[in-house]
């Protein structure tokens, strides 16, 4: 556990891709397996559950510190598992910590009413650094500025071995990896994941410049929606002994747990890419539909059939056990549709051939995507070349996506908390409102889309002008407006006003605004998807 | 007559009615009393400065000669008067010089105890503990997660990382007045007898200190270094606000230390883009803060300078009467610790 903690430690105090990947390489050949498998595992996210929730750790430390100090501290070191590993009263040090793979096996055998009792006694015979990273470890929160992509790229490097052969070889070996390092090593044989359903990485798209579309020439591209959902890999075998299927996210998670209404249908041996939706039979519901679904883990049946879960495809990288991703997209494009519409377990209710559209000139395309975007189930247009191979990754010139405009209002800050992590010396989560009469509602919270300089700025604003305090949250004088921009409204029970934005982000500082001039809810309910 | 009837606060600073006279005062007055040498205590332009020796010097060596029209070094434990009051100084273990200022006047005596510490500091005798009605403190690390680790711990940091990166040269930023010296003392305490480099803000107050006859070992400005590279693998001192400029960047090979109370924060560590970051503070940590309270046992605790509303909590929650003394220059947030001495 020394170890693990110390890498982090250093980890986190440095910067630079470089030396941070010097340090894992030396961590991986100086611990012993299984402690550097579990280390990979938890700086690549690839942990399957916590081995303790929050709850319990802010339970155990409310047992044993004064609430109202542990508010003030927390406030003010801006993260849980830090301000825990600090205020921890309890410290016999012992000579020795157990090993990493010990203090795991110890979290993943006990039962449940003995966890808090596990973790209390590890926090007292660690110090403040490796309590930290004992939470962050169990709680799956550990955020070091080393990316699950580079992390790959670390273990491709460690291994002189092809990025991509580990890209593969991800989603079918599990921590704490032991082959895999063994193969990296050249110690042992390439690990077989023949019989694992494994996630293929997607192929990505950039945004379109003006360029692109001035030039658009309609035989070499095929256009789609952009379609409001979350991009999705269903794979899918059924025909071995034991049937396998899996939905993954855009990232490689495996989300099939929440979506059986869809899994359950599907049979046969493909790898199709396409958007989760939430769908009524042909008709597509709102995001605000599918983001009830996301947020279940296991969704009950009621829930399943007020909100269906379906899939647009758009591509098949895996058709009848062939792997088509070699072939350009005009060939996979008509296996997908035979397949979809002509063989009997391609025909399916929750599946459905997503559209191509048609343009024949660059003003045709541009009036289409104006078209499209009045839609507001559609984010606006994709364009793929009709030639382009599936490549993982975001190759050039291949894929473009289309977005439809951000929308826009003004609104007033009302209040203000200070940011994690790095920006925990900051007030950079902003809560702003509209007017409804002579009062603000609030409407959304933001923290991103100003750049450092500004941020310095409105962290000024906020402690020149602060009003009042609950908590952790500032009350700012209702004076400063916001320029916000959101890709789209939805009506929310959770919010006094009614309605939730999408994504919303600061655009633009209004300084020189008066706040009696800010946007009122009325023209922010206008936008509401329907 | 309670001490909140003839001590006050104004834009200048805490100033005692009957005895006419401001204590840390931000701007000039009349006669003004300086705990100690750091800037946020001590400024010049006064008409009359009362402070112990070494803060007089701290201030001239800051200041000039002329920093203030008359100078008076005041001895420990000497009473002095002003008008009906009686001012007596005692150590606080803060810095060089550092004291405390007790003030009986009516039948009541407050101490206004500065900034304070309670650990070990071979430059200043230790804090004394005051008994008084009024205890005015400091709350800088007045947080239950402040916990400041020993020296000796941090210091093994230091070296250790000098162990494992020979070539790398160690640029600590440390702030001139009381860290430097203190980083310097720990480091030849701990076995490192190598010269130890210096930017040139640090030198004249650590000439001040060896006058003092405190033995900081063998001192080399940077500046005197003629080819930088045999700094690889070295110790070189600057304040904080010189690690990031032009003046780094002809060092070689830079690994940067940052050495503040603050460091315990890992998002402030890195916020200052601290490689190393050693914990080491002239402040109390919130256990000492604690202590100190319970062992001065006043019957009223003011809070100043840093955390307070935590401090007033824990102080009330403690049995004592508790209130924050809102002063001028001392600001409650993080604006102020950029600005403020040496944490
Ligand atoms: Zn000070
Ligand atoms: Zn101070």
């Amino acid at each position: 556990m020394e170890a693990f903690s110390e890498l982090l430690e250093q980890l986190y105090f440095t910067s630079g891709n470089n030396a941070k990947a010097a340090l894992i390489k030396d961590y991986l050949a100086s611990t012993p397996d299984p402690d550097r498998g579990w280390a990979v595992a938890a700086i690549a996210g690839a942990l399957k559950f916590d081995f303790f929730k929050r709850n319990t750790v802010k339970k155990l430390i409310t047992e044993r510190v004064d609430g109202e100090l542990f508010a003030m501290s927390y406030d003010y070191v801006g993260e849980v598992s830090e301000t825990v590993a600090h205020l921890w009263p309890d410290y016999e040090p012992s000579v020795k910590l157990p090993a990493l793979s010990e203090i795991i096996d110890d979290f993943m055998g006990v039962s449940r009413n003995k966890v808090s009792g596990t973790l209390a006694n590890y926090l007292s015979i660690m110090t403040p650094a490796q309590r930290w990273a004992l939470l962050k470890l169990g709680t799956r929160g550990l955020r070091i500025g080393v990316s699950a992509r580079s992390i790959k790229q670390i273990l491709a490097d460690y291994g002189n071995k092809d990025i991509s052969d580990i890209e593969t070889l991800w989603h079918g070996v599990k921590p704490p990896y032991t082959n895999l390092l063994l193969w990296l090593e050249d110690k042992g044989p390439k690990p077989d994941i023949s019989d694992v359903l494994t996630f293929h990485p997607v192929m990505l798209s950039h945004p379109i410049e003006e360029k692109h579309i001035d030039d658009f020439c309609p035989h070499l591209w095929q256009i789609e929606n952009k379609y409001d959902g979350i991009r999705v890999q269903l794979a899918c075998n059924t025909q071995k002994a034991e049937s396998q299927k899996a939905l993954f996210s855009r990232t490689g998670d495996d989300i099939s747990h929440a979506f059986p209404d869809l899994l359950e249908a599907i049979s046969g041996n493909l790898v199709l890419d396409g958007e989760l939706l939430v769908m009524h039979k042909e008709s597509i519901d709102t995001f605000n539909a599918l983001q009830q679904r996301l947020n279940k883990k296991k969704p009950s049946n009621a829930l399943m059939k007020t909100f269906p879960a379906g899939m647009i495809v758009y591509d098949a990288l895996v058709i009848e056990g062939i792997d088509l991703t070699s072939l350009p997209l005009a060939e996979r494009r008509k296996k997908l549709q035979d397949y979809l519409t002509q063989t009997e377990k391609g025909i399916n209710p929750r599946l459905h051939l997503s559209t191509t559209l048609f343009a024949a000139s660059a003003d045709e395309l541009r009036a289409l995507h104006q078209k499209v975007c009045q839609n507001r189930a559609v984010e606006g247009l994709m364009l793929k070349r009709l030639d382009s191979y599936y490549v993982p990754g975001r190759p050039k010139g291949k894929w473009y996506k289309w977005k439809r405009d951000a929308f826009t209002v003004d609104a007033v800050m009302m209040y203000a908390q200070r940011g994690h992590g790095k920006r925990s010396s900051f007030y950079s989560d902003y809560t702003f409102g509209a007017w409804q009469d002579d009062t603000l509602l609030p409407i959304g919270k933001a923290y991103s889309g100003f750049t450092d300089d500004e941020l310095k700025k409105l962290d000024n604003w906020v402690r020149r002008n602060a009003i009042g305090r609950f908590g952790p949250v500032r009350e700012v004088k209702k004076e400063l407006v916001l320029e916000v921009a959101f890709d789209a409204v939805h009506t929310s029970s959770r919010h006094k006003s009614g309605v939730a934005l999408r994504f919303p982000r600061i655009h633009r500082i209004r300084w020189d605004k008066p706040a009696s001039e800010a946007d009122t809810l009325e023209t922010i309910v206008s936008l509401i998807d329907t | 007559m309670h001490p909140s009837q003839w001590m006050k606060i104004d834009n200048i600073g805490l100033y005692c009615k009957p005895g006419d006279f401001y204590i840390d005062p931000m701007s000039p007055v009349q006669t003004a009393l300086v705990t100690h040498g750091h800037a946020d205590h001590a400024r010049e332009g006064h008409k009359h400065v009362f402070a112990s020796h070494e803060t007089l010097a701290i201030m001239r060596t800051r200041y000039g000669e002329e920093m203030a029209d008359e100078q008076q070094g005041v001895a420990m434990q000497t009473p002095l008067t002003f008008n009906d009051v009686v001012v007596t100084f005692y150590p606080a273990g803060h810095i060089l010089g550092s004291t405390q200022i007790l003030i009986e006047y009516a039948g009541y005596s407050v101490v206004v105890s500065g900034d304070y510490k309670r650990r070990h500091d071979p430059t200043c005798p230790p804090f004394e503990v005051i008994p008084c009605d009024v205890f005015i403190t400091e709350a800088t690390f007045a947080l239950p997660v402040f916990r400041h680790p020993p020296i000796g711990d941090e210091i093994a940091k230091l070296l250790h990382s000098l162990a494992v990166f020979p070539s790398r040269c160690h640029l600590v930023g440390a702030y001139a007045l009381g860290k430097c010296q203190r980083v310097i003392l720990a480091l030849r305490e701990a076995g490192y007898d190598a010269p130890i480099y210096l930017h040139g803000a640090q030198i004249k107050l650590c000439q001040l200190y060896q006058q003092f006859d405190i033995a900081l070992g063998e001192l080399i400005p940077v500046s005197e270094v003629v080819d930088k590279q045999t700094l690889a693998g070295e110790i070189v001192i600057a304040p904080p606000s010189a690690l990031a400029d032009r003046w780094s960047r002809s060092l070689p090979n830079v690994r940067t230390v940052m050495v503040s109370g603050w460091m315990q924060i890992r998002a402030r560590a890195k916020q200052r883009n601290a490689e190393l970051p050693l914990i080491i503070s002239d402040h109390c940590d919130w256990p000492e803060l604690l202590q100190t309270i319970e062992e001065v046992n006043p019957t009223e605790v003011w809070v100043t300078h840093g955390r307070e509303d935590a401090l007033i909590y824990q102080a009330r929650k403690m049995g004592y009467r508790a209130r924050a003394l809102s002063m001028v220059g001392y600001d409650e947030d993080e604006q102020g610790e950029s600005f403020h001495g040496s944490v």
